[in-house]
């Protein structure tokens, strides 16, 4: 086909965030009616309708009226919600506009507005400066995924267009959101009002050499999504038909896909070759992102509703399933989150059971900063664990919005109460189907002459874990019980040395050191971890491993500056000099165990507590 | 030939995702199908979404009795060409009574012969889904419409339970008597719709293109006269005239347009030129600001 169409590129989706009173009405009411993207009739109702207070003349266009909504929100004067209008630009690109209005629920409705956002204006009045909400939209449109900023400084008429002011406006935006990582960050000096560079160069401003905010949005091109995900298909529906047709209907939502391409069904494990790519308009030879096609492949294999067709991605990884993920989330109910209740998890088109296992921390949308939390609530946005009851394939997020976003949904009134964006997946359960071997553990444990077990000491640097473990191992060896030691430090040198200090990193070390153990306890052995193990999930996720009784969760108890003072490592004096921001007790947090089935006295009598602990092990 | 468009093709695939989401999650869903030009443009879509097996759901039209003859005639050619379970949907003991676009208020005719109808024939047959082809283009207060748009029992549109949407995820989940409405078309604009016809060459009523057909004006607009029971004043004959409709409803309320416009390459081009928002048209909205808003809370489209 001719690509003679104007409109040969694809539609732009863009969001508009600013406060009450920025200009966005008035900015967006421009917008529209320059570009003659509103009806006669809607201008006309902008020409003769006046609000309480305006200004404006009869018979002038009050732009700031062509972007009414709902009577409820006419009525109080603000907008409730996000709108989505649509603009065509001159050179034939389609513009949709999504508009989140400014107040209590904004966190949320920019989330959503964002969600599907390519380029967000971010508003700035050039009279008031830079403001908290300013830091809490582009907070919101970069975690959102929004890969180019503009930073629209409006009302320049308000400050003689000074350049002065501008740079010191972009100066703030642009190291806030250099903290977050957005790909693309620019700057336009504007007057919604007078019109200066929205759709008109300004004559005001000859120090600004860039383009009018239409020029801008015109020019825009889309990010080159293959780089970074391969194939990706959510299976929406199967299509049967006559003559045994079986099709899988979906939307490519990541990369691309031709016949004869081997794909895995990313639930089973399984892979097949695409063998037609079926389309009312007949087959195609190759389907690209978002296109809505129906896949057959060449052999059959079990693929249902909710399943993830998928290729390797271009640095070689691919997506497999997992039952816990890291995710940082939106609270968008009115009831907070509650801890281990369980919610259903749509991602994609599949639905499975999940709950929220912990809560890392909150983020401050305006500072930046995390703090502990154990509850979000409406608005809130955190770093969260998410348990699903069957191992499901998600992607993390910055690969593919599609297959790395997901909604939590309350199971009684089937609210929405969360969006969730997945930072990474913790436990991936491969498709391995393990072989019994007619040596058992209970045949081991019998020619051992004791049974086995994990025994699972958590404390704060410092607190004592490894002298007591050192201690105790020494008295049962003496009387005949085959132990074994695994040292957090120590495995930190071979097994775990590809590992930091980070949350992330601190539940792969704990998970690690979890399935090592229950390797050891297998062949028979008591084994004894001392490891630090700061965070209660983790250690869950431990225990959860082993049989009820199997695990023996010891808690070190020493206060913090006990520990300090022994400092056997010199880790607190580091710490202490800023040289270690990670370190357990100062700038991260310990969460001491609520139910440990053994609590010693980390400042008490050493003996004392080797004599404890040997006995609890020895089951006496 | 016609050019080839992105755009098209990105709303081409948006619905499609929105119907092949309906299909898989609702337990009973139904096209409402009204025969005007975004209801063809819908049911093309659906024979697209499900290609190759036929649309897995019925097809409901709510007839009010007061359609234009050509749309009723229209529609059952296409439903036996394509293959559809076609359901109507009548309030028949308002038409007993005698209710008529003459008898009430506009408003009041649009809510018994309608939202009542409506949400008898939803009930009726147990649809906990119903695709439409609502565009946010038409009025301000559709601009916030979503395109899985809830409802409580009875139908009612409530805004503050309108479920955010995220990227192309959907929560499809009911609650007990809740039910969805689905709008394919949500993001499309009427010119989008033409163009569409225009390229997928999709077939549409002719009463679209530009006649001869006997009219009267009323309130400032031209009102086709299509059978006898038009009341006419004392003495008065309709006069023919070369008029087209931009959208389809009941005959004695919707105004026609003068137009010579017979094909839809001249009717894209006399559109492009108007830009006039169509529903301008349409005497049901003209009530007051807000009406479309209070006619969906009471289980409008
Ligand atoms: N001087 C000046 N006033 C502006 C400009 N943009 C908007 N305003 C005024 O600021 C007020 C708030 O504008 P509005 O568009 O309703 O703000 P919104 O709440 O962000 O939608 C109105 O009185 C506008 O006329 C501008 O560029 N210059």
């Amino acid at each position: 086909m001719g690509s003679t169409s104007v409109d040969a590129t694809p539609v732009l989706q863009l969001v508009t965030c600013g406060s009450v009173d920025d200009g966005k009405s008035t900015l967006i009411g421009r917008l529209l009616a320059e570009t003659d993207s509103v009806p006669i009739d809607q201008l006309e109702y902008a020409r003769r309708t006046r609000r309480g207070g305006s200004t404006i003349p009869v018979g002038e266009v009050d732009f700031s009226l062509l972007t009414d909504g709902l009577e409820a929100e006419r009525e109080q004067g603000i907008t409730i919600d996000v709108a989505y209008r649509h603009m065509n630009l001159p050179n034939g690109r389609r513009v949709l506009i999504a508009d989140a209005p400014g107040h209590e629920q904004y966190t949320r409705n920019m989330a959503v507005a964002a969600s599907n956002g390519d380029v967000a204006i971010l508003l700035v009045d050039a009279a008031r400066g830079v403001r908290p909400q300013t830091h809490r939209h582009l907070t919101v449109s970069a975690l959102m995924g929004v890969r180019t900023v503009i930073i629209a400084v409006n009302k320049m008429d308000l400050i003689g267009y000074e350049h002065a002011a501008f740079e010191e406006i972009v100066g703030v935006v642009r190291t806030t959101a250099a903290r977050l990582g957005v790909p693309e960050v620019v700057a336009i000096p504007i007057s919604a009002f007078a019109g200066d560079n929205v759709t008109q160069p300004s004559t005001n401003m000859p120090w600004y050499p860039g383009p009018t905010l239409m020029q801008f949005l015109s020019d825009w091109e889309p990010a080159d999504t293959e780089a970074t995900a391969g194939f990706r298909f959510p299976v929406q529906f199967i299509v049967r038909a006559e003559g045994n047709f079986r099709g899988y209907a979906g939307t490519v939502v990541a990369g691309s896909v031709a016949p004869g391409d081997e794909i895995t069904v990313a639930d089973s494990g399984r892979t097949a070759k695409i063998d037609r790519i079926v389309t009312y308009n007949g087959d195609l030879e190759r389907a690209d992102f978002g296109q809505a096609v129906t896949i057959t492949l060449d052999h059959e294999v079990d693929v249902t509703r909710g399943d993830v067709l998928s290729a390797r991605d271009p640095d070689g990884s691919s997506l497999q399933p997992a039952d816990r993920f890291s995710a940082d989330m939106v609270w968008i109910g009115e009831e907070p989150l509650a801890h281990g209740r369980s919610y259903l998890l749509v991602s994609g088109s599949r639905s499975v059971p999940a709950t929220v296992t912990n809560v890392r921390h909150r983020l401050d949308v305006v500072s930046g900063h995390e703090h502990a939390a154990r509850l979000l609530e409406m608005n809130d946005i955190g770093r969260v664990e998410v348990a699903t009851d069957r191992p499901i394939p998600m992607d993390a997020y910055d690969k593919c919005r599609d297959t790395g976003g997901f909604l939590l949904v309350d199971r009684v009134t089937a609210d929405t109460v969360a969006a969730g964006l997945v930072r990474h997946a913790m436990r991936r359960a491969f498709n391995v189907v393990p072989h019994d071997y007619d040596v058992t553990a209970e045949a081991r444990t019998a020619l051992m002459g004791h049974p086995s077990r994990v025994v699972w000491l958590t404390g704060l640097p410092g607190s004592g874990k490894s002298t007591i473990a050192d201690a105790t191992v020494r008295r049962l060896h003496a009387l005949g019980v085959h132990t074994y030691v695994l040292d957090g430090d120590n495995v930190r040198t071979g097994l775990n040395k590809d590992l930091g200090f980070t949350a992330e990193d601190r539940a792969e070390n704990v998970r690690r050191v979890a399935e090592v153990a229950k390797l050891m306890s297998d062949a028979g052995l008591v084994v004894f971890v001392a490891l630090v193990s700061p965070y209660q999930s983790d250690r869950e996720a431990a225990k959860a491993l082993f049989e009820e009784g199997d695990f023996l969760e010891v808690f070190v108890d020493t206060p913090v500056e006990v520990c300090a003072e022994r400092d056997p490592k010199g880790l607190y004096a580091k710490a202490a000099a800023g040289d270690l921001p990670n370190m357990t007790g100062m700038g991260q947090s310990y969460e001491a165990p609520e139910n440990a089935d053994l609590v010693l006295d980390g400042t008490g009598d050493l003996d004392v507590q080797v004599d404890t602990l040997a006995r609890a092990v020895l089951g006496e | 030939m016609v050019a080839y468009s992105a755009v098209l093709d990105e709303l081409e695939a948006e619905a499609i995702h929105v119907y092949r989401e309906t299909a898989a999650a609702f337990r009973n869903p139904v096209l409402l199908y009204s025969i005007g030009k975004d209801s063809s443009v819908l049911l093309h879509l659906a024979m697209k979404a499900f290609y190759p097996a036929p649309l897995p759901f019925p097809v409901m039209h709510i007839d009010t009795t007061w359609k234009f003859q050509e749309m009723i005639t229209f529609r059952d050619r296409r439903a036996a060409e394509l293959g559809l379970d076609l359901r109507i949907a009548t309030n028949t003991a308002a038409v007993e009574e005698g209710v008529s676009p003459f008898s009430h208020g506009t408003h009041e005719y649009t809510r018994i012969m309608k939202t009542v109808a409506l949400r008898e024939g939803l009930d009726r047959y147990g649809f906990d889904a119903a695709v439409g082809g609502a565009r946010r283009d038409e009025e301000r207060s559709r601009a916030k419409e979503r395109i899985f748009s809830l409802r409580e029992p009875g139908h009612r549109w409530d805004p503050r339970k309108q479920r955010p949407e995220f990227w192309r995820t959907a929560n499809t989940a009911l609650a007990e008597g809740q039910t969805m409405r689905a709008f394919p078309l949500s993001n499309w604009t009427e010119l989008d719709v033409w163009r569409y016809i225009e390229r997928e060459q999709i077939e549409i009523p002719s009463l679209y293109f530009a006649k001869e057909r006997p009219v009267v004006e009323r309130d400032g607009t031209w009102i086709m006269v299509d059978d006898d029971r038009y009341p006419l004043e004392p003495g008065e004959q309709p006069v023919m005239k070369s008029v087209r409709f931009r959208t389809l409803g009941c005959y004695p309320l919707t105004g026609a347009v003068e137009s010579t416009a017979d094909d839809l390459a001249t009717l894209i081009a006399e559109m492009e030129d108007s830009k006039v928002s169509e529903r301008a048209g349409r005497l049901i909205d003209g009530e007051g600001g807000g009406s479309m808003e209070s006619k969906k809370a009471e289980g409008y489209f």
